[in-house]
C-alpha cells in the first residue's frame, strides 16, 4: 500500500464523519415534524401532496397497516415500471427508437428498482428510452430509498415508543423523505455533476468524425443474416472499417445524483460509474463515492437523536466503520499488489508518481487503484451497487472483500433505512446472546428482548441466507445457469454466487462477466430480489409493532449498556461470526480457492 | 347474508373500505412521485445545466475546424505508431464503441486476459523495438469503460520515443507536449495524474515537423 493510499482512507473517511452528524440531526428534525425553516419552505407543497393523494396525515397505523402500505406502494411501482418498459417503444422521449423491453427482463428490472437493489441485466445506453429512465428508473430510484428510510424510522418509534399500538403512518414518512431530502440534495448534487461534465440533455446520440479509422474484423453473414462458415466450420470474416464515433446523451446528472444518494446503484450507462459521462472526474468520483455512505452514515445520527440519546447511534456507527475501513484497506491492499501473472510477463505494476500500478484491469486511468478499490468496498458495504472499476477482473482477494460485504446482509451502513434496520436485528441478537451469557433477559434500549423479537431476528437472517445458497446451489447445478458464466475455474462460481449474494442482498452490483440477461438469471434473481427485500421488512415491521407495546424498563445495574466500546466489539464480532459460519465455506470454493491458485 | 351476520359484514366492509383508500393513497402517491421525481426534477436539472453548462451538459464536445471531432471525455482508438496509444478496450464490435460501453470482465487467473495482454505487448515492442523498458501496466489493461480518454503519464512517457520517431519530431518536443497535456490530481490531492489521449493527439497534429528523420551515422 502506497501513502497516497492511506491518504484517500483518510480523507474520504473525515469527511463522511464530518457531515454525518450535521445532516442526522436535520433528518430527525424532519421525521419529528419540527417546525424549523425547511419545513416552513416546503410545507405548502408536503400539504397539497397529501390532499391530492387522500392521506391523512395525523392517522396512525400499526405494524401490519404499515407493512400492507408498504406492499401495496411497491406493487404499485412494480405494475407501472413494468408497463413503462414494455410500451416504451410507442412512447415519446425515445431518439434512438429503442424497441419495447423483453417481458423477462422488464421483470426483473422492475423488481430490481422498486426493492431498491438496481441489478441491472441491460445497457442504459443500449435498452432504456430517455423516458422509461427519467419517469420509470429515476422515480423508483427515488421511491424505493424512501420506502426504506420510512421502515427504519417506524422502527425507531418501536424502540422510543411505549405501550403504544402504532408506529406511525407510511405515506408521511416515504412524503417527507423525498420531499425535505432526497430531492433537494439531488437537485444539488445533479448540478455539481454536471459541472463535471456527466451529461444532461434531451438530445439525441451525436455522431462525430474519429481522428483515426478503425479496421476491424466482422463476421461475414449471407443474406438471411447468419454467419458464413469455412469447411473446417470457423466463421468467414470480412475487414470493416469505422470513420465515426456515437457520443451518448440522455438525462443522465439526474439519475446519477440519485442512484448514489440512495443505495440504490442503477447506472445510466452500461458500466455504471466507470463510464466517463457518469463519473468524468476525480472530483465528480469523489462526490459520488460520498454519496454512497452519506445517508447511511447520516441515519445512525438521527437514530441516536430520535431515540434521545447519541451514544447509542455512536456505537452502531463505530462497528460500522471499524469493519468497513478494515476492509478497504485490505481491498486496497490487495488491488495494489497487481496479479502475478502480469508481472511475470514483464508488465510494470510498480506505484510510482507517473503511475497507479498495480492491477488496472477494468479500472479507469483518472481512479487508479485507491479511488477504485474505496468505491468497491463502499459500493458493497452500503447496498449501493454502483461502480467505477469492475469488480470481476479484481485479484481474487481484492474481489473477496466486496463480496463478503455483501453477505454480511448489508448492514456494513447498508441501505438508506435498510442498513440500519438490518444493524438494529443484529444489535438485538447481540444482547441475547450477550443475556445467554450471563443469565438475564436482554433489553435493549429499554426494551425487553423476548421470545418473538428473536424468532422474527433470526427470520430476517435465515431468509436471505437461504436466498443466497439456495440461488447459488440452482445456478451451479443447472445448465441455465452454469451458461451465463464468462470466467472458468472458481472464478465463474464466484460469478454466480456474487450473483445472488446481491441479489438477495438488494445490493445490486455484480461480477458482471455473468450474461444475467437470460430468461434465467431474470427470473431467479428477479425472485431473489423480490424476497430479499419484503421478507426482511415484515419481519424488522413485527419487531417494531412488538416493541411499541411494551413498556420500558428503566435500567438497572444488571443491564448490559450498548454505548461501550466492549459493546461495539461484542457486535462486531457477532456480525462476523455469523457472516463467517454463513459464507466461508462458499468463499473457499471461489475467491479463496482462486487466491491459492494465482500465479501458477 | 348480510343480514345473517351483521357483525361480520360491517367488519368486512370496514377493511375493504380501509384496503380501497390504501390502494388509492398508493397509486396516487406513486403518479405524484412520478410527475414530481420523473418529470419537473430531470426537467429543472436539464434547464439549469443547459443554461450554466451547455458544453459540459451536452458531452463536452471537441470541434476541428467547426466539425466535432470526439468527446474531451470519450476515448478514441489509435494504433498508428505515429499517435499516442490509449488503453485496451473491450466494447463491441469493435474497441471504443461510444454507443455501448463495456469492460472486459476478464477475471486475474483467465487465459483470455493472458492472450489479450500479450498480444498488446507484442503490438507495443513491435512497433518502437528499440524501447527495452518495462511497459507500465495501464497501457496492457482494458479500461473499466471501454472507453477511457486517458492514461498515465508513465504510458505517455513510455510511447514518447517511438512517436517522435513516426512523426520525424524531437523528443524533448512530444515530451514537453505531453508535459502540458497532463493533468495532475484533483487539487493535488485526488485521483491519479492522467494524459488526455485525444486532445494529446490532437495537438500533435498541430506541431510543426522542425526536423527530418535522424539519419543513422
Amino acid at each position: 500500500m502506497t501513502g497516497n493510499d492511506l491518504f484517500q482512507i483518510v480523507l474520504y473517511f473525515g469527511a463522511l464523519l464530518l457531515l454525518a452528524k450535521p445532516l442526522g440531526i436535520y433528518m430527525a428534525r424532519v421525521y419529528e415534524g419540527e417546525q424549523f425553516l425547511p419545513v416552513r419552505i416546503i410545507g405548502p407543497v408536503e400539504r397539497i401532496f397529501y390532499r391530492l393523494c387522500g392521506i391523512h396525515p395525523d392517522e396512525e397505523m400499526d405494524w401490519k397497516q404499515y407493512a400492507v402500505a408498504v406492499l401495496l406502494f411497491s406493487v404499485a411501482g412494480v405494475l407501472l415500471l413494468y408497463l413503462l418498459q414494455r410500451v416504451q417503444g410507442v412512447l415519446p422521449l425515445n431518439p434512438q427508437k429503442f424497441p419495447a423491453v423483453s417481458p423477462d427482463l422488464a421483470f426483473n428490472t422492475s423488481l430490481s428498482f422498486v426493492t431498491n437493489t438496481n441489478w441491472q441485466d441491460y445497457g442504459g445506453e443500449t435498452t432504456m428510452s430517455y423516458l422509461t429512465q427519467m419517469a420509470g428508473l429515476t422515480v423508483q430510484n427515488f421511491v424505493s430509498a424512501t420506502a426504506g428510510m420510512a421502515v427504519l424510522v417506524a422502527v425507531i418509534r418501536g424502540f422510543k415508543r411505549h405501550s403504544s399500538k402504532t408506529i406511525g403512518n407510511f405515506w408521511v414518512d416515504l412524503t417527507r423523505s423525498a420531499l425535505y431530502i432526497l430531492i433537494p440534495l439531488s437537485l444539488i448534487y445533479s448540478l455539481l455533476l454536471v459541472s463535471q461534465g456527466v451529461v444532461q440533455s434531451f438530445r439525441g446520440y451525436k455522431n462525430v468524425t474519429l481522428t483515426q479509422a478503425i479496421t476491424y474484423n466482422t463476421a461475414k453473414l449471407d443474406e438471411n443474416g447468419n454467419p458464413i462458415k469455412d469447411a473446417i466450420g470457423n466463421p468467414v470474416t470480412e475487414k470493416a472499417e469505422i470513420k465515426g464515433q456515437v457520443i451518448p446523451m440522455g438525462p443522465a446528472a439526474s439519475q446519477i445524483a440519485i442512484k448514489q444518494l440512495g443505495t440504490n446503484g442503477g447506472g445510466f450507462f452500461n458500466v455504471n460509474s466507470a463510464h466517463p459521462f457518469e463519473n468524468p472526474t476525480p472530483f465528480s468520483n469523489f462526490l459520488e463515492v460520498l454519496a454512497i455512505l452519506l445517508i447511511p452514515a447520516a441515519l445512525c445520527a438521527t437514530f441516536g437523536r430520535m431515540i434521545g440519546d447519541m451514544r447509542q447511534g455512536r456505537a452502531l456507527f463505530a462497528a460500522m466503520l471499524l469493519v468497513l475501513v478494515t476492509m478497504t484497506a485490505l481491498c486496497i491492499w490487495s488491488e495494489q499488489h497487481g496479479n502475478p501473472r502480469l508481472a511475470a510477463l514483464g508488465v510494470d505494476q510498480t506505484a510510482s508518481a507517473l503511475q497507479p500500478g498495480g492491477n488496472m484491469e477494468g479500472k479507469e486511468a483518472r481512479f487508479g487503484i485507491a479511488n477504485s478499490a474505496i468505491w468497491a468496498t463502499a459500493t458493497t458495504a452500503a447496498s449501493n451497487g454502483s461502480v467505477n472499476s469492475m469488480h470481476d477482473s479484481f485479484t481474487p482477494l481484492g474481489g473477496l472483500f466486496p463480496m463478503l460485504l455483501i453477505q454480511l446482509g448489508e448492514i456494513i451502513f447498508g441501505g438508506v433505512g435498510s442498513g440500519l434496520y438490518g444493524m438494529l436485528i443484529f444489535a438485538i441478537i447481540t444482547v441475547f446472546v450477550a443475556g445467554l451469557m450471563v443469565g438475564r433477559t436482554p433489553e435493549y434500549l429499554g426494551k425487553k428482548i423476548e421470545m418473538f423479537e428473536m424468532k422474527m431476528a433470526s427470520l430476517v437472517i435465515l431468509i436471505v441466507n437461504a436466498l443466497v445458497k439456495i440461488g447459488t446451489a440452482i445456478g451451479v447445478s443447472t445448465g441455465a445457469g452454469v451458461a451465463g458464466v464468462a470466467n472458468p475455474g472458481p472464478h465463474g462460481f464466484s460469478e454466480i454466487l456474487y450473483a445472488f449474494s446481491s441479489a438477495a442482498n438488494n445490493n445490486g452490483s455484480a461480477f458482471a462477466g455473468l450474461s444475467g440477461n437470460t430468461v434465467f438469471y431474470n427470473t431467479a434473481l428477479g425472485i431473489a430480489m423480490f424476497f430479499g427485500r419484503f421478507w426482511v421488512i415484515i419481519p424488522v415491521l413485527a419487531i417494531a409493532g412488538s416493541l411499541a407495546k411494551k413498556k420500558q424498563v428503566p435500567a438497572s445495574l444488571g443491564t448490559l449498556p450498548t454505548h461501550t466500546p466492549l459493546f461495539v466489539a461484542f457486535l462486531i464480532g457477532v456480525i462476523l461470526i455469523v457472516g463467517a459460519l454463513s459464507f466461508m465455506p462458499g468463499l473457499a470454493l471461489g475467491p479463496i480457492a482462486e487466491q491459492l491458485m494465482a500465479g501458477r | 347474508m348480510a343480514n345473517l351476520c351483521p357483525l361480520a359484514y360491517k367488519f368486512l366492509v370496514a377493511t375493504e373500505k380501509k384496503m380501497f383508500t390504501m390502494i388509492r393513497n398508493a397509486f396516487m402517491s406513486l403518479i405524484l412521485f412520478t410527475i414530481l421525481a420523473g418529470f419537473v426534477y430531470p426537467l429543472v436539472v436539464t434547464g439549469i445545466a443547459q443554461a450554466i453548462f451547455p458544453s459540459r451538459a451536452n458531452g463536452s464536445i471537441i470541434t476541428r475546424g467547426g466539425k466535432p471531432v470526439g468527446s474531451a471525455l470519450i476515448g478514441q482508438q489509435f494504433e498508428d505508431p505515429g499517435y499516442f496509444w490509449g488503453r485496451l478496450s473491450a466494447t463491441t464490435p469493435y474497441p471504443y464503441n461510444g454507443g455501448s460501453s463495456s469492460g472486459s470482465n476478464l477475471g486475474p487467473n483467465n487465459p483470455e486476459l493472458m492472450k489479450a495482454v500479450q498480444a498488446r505487448i507484442h503490438a507495443v515492442r513491435t512497433a518502437d523495438p528499440d524501447n527495452k523498458a518495462k511497459i507500465p501496466v495501464d497501457l496492457v489493461t482494458a479500461s473499466g469503460s471501454g472507453l477511457d480518454p486517458h492514461i498515465s503519464p508513465a504510458a505517455a512517457e513510455y510511447q514518447v520515443q517511438r512517436v517522435a520517431k513516426a512523426r520525424g519530431l524531437d523528443e524533448t518536443t512530444v515530451r514537453a507536449l505531453v508535459a502540458k497535456e497532463t493533468q495532475g490530481r484533483w487539487l493535488g490531492i485526488l485521483g491519479e495524474p492522467v494524459v488526455n489521449v485525444l486532445k494529446l493527439n490532437i495537438a500533435l497534429e498541430g506541431l510543426p515537423k522542425t526536423k527530418t528523420m535522424r539519419v543513422v551515422p
